[in-house]
């Protein structure tokens, strides 16, 4: 018998919120997208841009799930929680883009995703689907075995967090190729040479085997 | 169903025909020329988009939206867009009511940020304040282009006490759009304000789209607002064939988007992602005159918008080059779009 899969509480309903939603409920999971605020308020964009998830209160929706995608801008993190995040798998699709989205003094230091797992630290933290724009992350999602399919890293501490991850990244249509540390992950950054760019499996694997940032 | 077509620059400094770059100078003056021809050509609206780069030296459009006015009596003009983030709303609307004076009525605004980033730290702001900005200056805008005494208190800019904001429009509000590059909550913030929804699709495959513009219309029903139109901005270029428009392009759009990947930091697109944008399933409408009207029919059926614009030029293209694209444009594109639409 199947296993049923992951339920899912995507975190954040702007650029990037909705399309890792809409991909994850073509891919069968069960989907709840929240925000800082009232479900309402977003049942309408829920309904039409990602017919099929749940609008929840953040509370109600990261309770219920098995992973938690945090979608929101970086400089919104220090508003988050941690408490209610303990002992789940917490997916950090953000970025730290000072040219794009201005400095942020606590992410000066060090790898995005590494001071995000220092501050959630009761929870599993991975770092995914940060490195493809949200223009095209669903335009090229393809299924597994597609000779035009893109490849996705995932970055963790954890080999069995980053396992579930690799699955979630391979469902919604990418080939995962994983990295061993949230360290490693330093390459998925903007700056980095997979950042901005969809590329297929050998060239991204060979992108991140040359880079030396994680080794700053 | 009325259709209206725009053509929309950032100033993009022009090169000489042997590679040489105009000046800054030469670049506004050539926007004038083109603003005026573009209305020659059959153009129904003209936008500038405001910039603070060497390569697009565009920071106060609603100047030479001002000398366009003075030598023009039919085309609409506006900004495209317009950074109200980094603006004060009291400022912009006075620039644009003036120019709607100017003009005879004829004045737009588009609000957003646009790719535009350079003016937060020109002019003191914090890009992490954003949100909280546009939402403030945004609804603000809103209440200036009510007309009459505004009442006004917020966090962005001193308050207003029953203050008189002038000159006062002839004939109500001028039109005013939000710019949205993709994120559905300023699709609902556009309802929200009453304004028009500007889709800017710069990237990727434009369908993706249709949702939002059912979004803009189910949440001005549930604002209890009428309808309000959608229009869809992006960028490309028009030559007598799909080979010469591609060839003009590639390398100034390699050029633009290495230098801005250098600055903020991602990589370079490949020439396979131009070949997909320029084909009939991306966002870069580049190719002859029919090429580009198909496309154009086909996503403002799709997007169920009835305005396009199109951004024209590209730094290191020639004038003459714009002054060629702008004629096609006006001449055998808007015409053939029509026709395909009808």
């Amino acid at each position: 018998m199947m296993r049923e899969l992951s339920r899912l509480a995507v975190l954040g309903s702007g650029h990037v919120g909705p399309v890792i939603a809409r991909l994850a409920v073509k891919a069968g999971y069960p989907v709840a997208i929240a925000t800082s605020g009232d479900p309402e308020d977003i049942a309408l964009i829920t309904e039409l841009v990602i017919p099929g998830a749940q609008p929840r209160w953040a509370s109600d929706a990261v309770a219920d799930a098995d992973i938690v995608v945090l979608a929101i801008p970086l400089h919104r993190f220090g508003d988050i929680d941690p408490a209610p995040l303990d002992g789940k798998l917490v997916v950090d699709a953000m970025n730290y883009w000072p040219a794009s989205d201005g400095v942020l003094e606590p992410f000066e230091d060090g790898g995005s995703s590494e001071i995000v797992a220092r501050r959630l630290a009761g929870s599993t933290v991975v770092k995914a689907l940060n490195h493809i724009g949200y223009h095209e992350l669903e335009d090229r999602a393809r299924p597994a075995g597609a000779p035009d399919r893109r490849a996705a890293g995932v970055a963790g501490d954890d080999p069995a967090a980053v396992a579930t991850v690799a699955g979630l990244v391979d469902r919604i249509g990418y080939d995962p190729v994983r990295l061993e540390s949230l360290r490693a992950g330093r390459v998925l950054q903007p700056g980095g040479p997979v950042f901005g760019v969809v590329l297929g499996l050998p060239e991204f694997e060979q992108a991140v085997r040359q880079d030396t940032r994680s080794l700053t | 169903m009325t259709y209206t077509f725009g053509l929309d620059t950032f100033g993009d400094r022009n090169s000489d025909a042997d590679g040489t770059p105009a000046s800054h100078a030469q670049t506004i003056r050539n926007v004038a020329e083109e603003g005026v021809f573009a209305e020659q050509a059959g153009v129904d609206f003209f936008g500038i988009g405001e910039h603070h780069t060497e390569y697009f030296p565009m920071p106060a459009g609603d100047v030479v939206l001002a000398a366009i006015a003075a030598r023009t009596e039919r085309i609409r003009l506006g900004s495209a867009v317009t950074v109200l983030s980094s603006d004060d709303p009291v400022r912009v609307f006075q620039r644009y009511s003036t120019l709607n004076a100017l003009s005879g009525g004829r004045a737009e605004v588009i609000l957003g940020r646009g790719s535009s980033i350079e003016s937060f730290p020109l002019f003191g702001y914090d890009l992490a304040d954003y949100e909280e900005l546009f939402e403030e200056k945004a609804t603000l805008f809103a209440e200036l282009l009510k007309g009459g005494p505004v009442t006004w208190e917020g966090k962005t800019r001193p308050p207003l006490l029953n203050q008189d904001v002038v000159p006062h429009t002839e004939s109500g509000p001028f039109p005013v759009w939000i710019g949205v590059g993709g994120n559905p909550q300023s699709v609902i913030r556009a309802a929200r304000l009453g304004f028009s929804l500007a889709l800017a699709i710069i990237g990727g495959p434009p369908d993706r789209f249709a949702a939002y513009s059912q979004l803009f219309q189910r949440a001005l029903e549930k604002f209890g607002r009428p309808p309000l139109p959608v229009l869809v901005h992006s960028p490309g270029h028009i030559a007598a064939t799909d080979e010469q428009a591609k060839a003009e392009f590639w390398p100034r759009w390699r050029e633009l988007i290495a230098l801005v990947a250098a600055e903020r930091g991602f990589a370079i697109p490949t020439k396979e992602s131009f070949d997909a944008e320029t084909g009939p399933h991306g966002a870069l409408y580049v190719g002859s005159p029919e090429t580009v009207a198909r496309k154009i029919a086909t996503n403002l059926r799709a997007l169920d918008a009835t305005r396009f614009d199109l951004k024209y030029g590209m730094p290191g293209l020639t004038h003459d080059q714009l002054m060629t694209n702008i004629e096609l444009y006006g001449r055998e594109v808007i015409p053939r779009v029509r026709d395909l639409l009808s």
